[in-house]
């Protein structure tokens, strides 16, 4: 089964890199944001077919390496 | 005083520390990522600074599951010293021996060039070559080098004695202008300016050796 993990700043950590996104939207005449946030999808093709212990797992995964959790806040979504 | 320089794929900074610390007097072995043990009698491990494994993921995340990153967690946890300079202060908050965590720079720029810093405690193996107050010059070289601390983290910190170094003026919007922090048993520093490029007057500076004498100078009395 696939998983697919979704990386984001927590809320409250200052986003450098979301806020330039922002500012390059608006010299292209997007006018209207005013707020981005900019965060990472990763996508894991796992062995285990039973989803409980798909999402137990790749939690695990998040909490060791695939998030920073002093910074980043994730979410597992298993199909 | 021996020291292990850890060398990971994509370390850039590892001679250089090699060779910092063998100026100072210290006997150094290099020891590689793969191993699962450090050599043995080792009372300090330095961890160089580079973009160990390209700083895919996140800058020193894979680093530091690398098998001698956990020997590294067990020296240190064991009451042996530790530095991480630049990447290896990356490595070394990923493996959680030191607190917070270092974001991109608030300009977004790669920073190369020297800065002033603080030293704000004498009070550690790593500063008790200086005074505290006295103002060194390190050279930095980084793109993620912005500390990150909540305000709670900050209070324990400060309240603790462990900032190490602040920025004179603040280069990469680091929380606090945190240049570098002490672990709680004051044994583990991780700094992102670059001491080991400041000992030599061709470097510009020489402010830097002021640290690796401090430690040879606190092991060999120990």
């Amino acid at each position: 089964m696939k998983a697919t993990v979704h990386v984001m700043l927590k809320s409250g950590v200052l986003d450098p890199q979301g806020a330039a996104v922002r500012h390059a939207l608006g010299t292209l005449g997007f006018d209207g944001v005013d707020k981005v946030r900019q965060g990472k999808v990763i996508e894991l093709e796992l062995d285990e077919t039973d989803r409980d212990k798909a999402q137990t797992t790749v939690t695990a995964m998040c909490e060791k390496l695939l998030a920073n959790t002093v910074i980043e806040s994730y979410r597992v979504d298993i199909a | 005083m021996r020291a292990g320089v850890i060398v990971f794929p994509g370390s850039n900074c590892d001679r250089d520390l090699a060779v910092a610390l063998e100026r100072a007097g210290a006997s150094v072995s290099m020891v590689w990522h793969k191993d699962s043990r450090l050599p043995d009698g080792l009372d300090l491990v330095a961890i160089p600074g580079g973009f160990s494994f390209g700083d895919y993921l996140r800058c020193g995340a894979i680093a530091a599951q690398s098998p001698i990153s956990k020997a590294v967690v067990k020296h240190a946890n064991s009451g042996g010293y530790v530095i991480g300079i630049c990447n290896g202060f990356q490595v070394l908050t990923e493996t959680g021996l030191l607190p917070g965590a270092l974001m991109r720079n608030a300009g977004l720029k790669f920073l190369c060039k020297p800065v002033g810093l603080r030293v704000e405690t004498s009070d550690s193996a790593f500063t008790s070559g200086y005074s505290a107050g006295q103002t060194v010059q390190f050279p930095v070289a980084h793109h993620d080098g912005n500390y990150t601390a909540d305000a709670e983290l900050l209070k324990r910190l400060n309240g603790e004695d462990r900032v190490a170094f602040r920025y004179v003026n603040n280069p990469n919007g680091s929380s606090d202008d945190i240049a570098g922090v002490l672990s709680k048993n004051r044994r583990v520093l991780g700094l992102m300016p670059h001491p080991e490029r400041a000992v030599d007057g061709a470097h510009g500076g020489v402010d830097g050796g002021g640290m690796f004498a401090s430690l040879v100078n606190v092991m060999q009395s120990a």
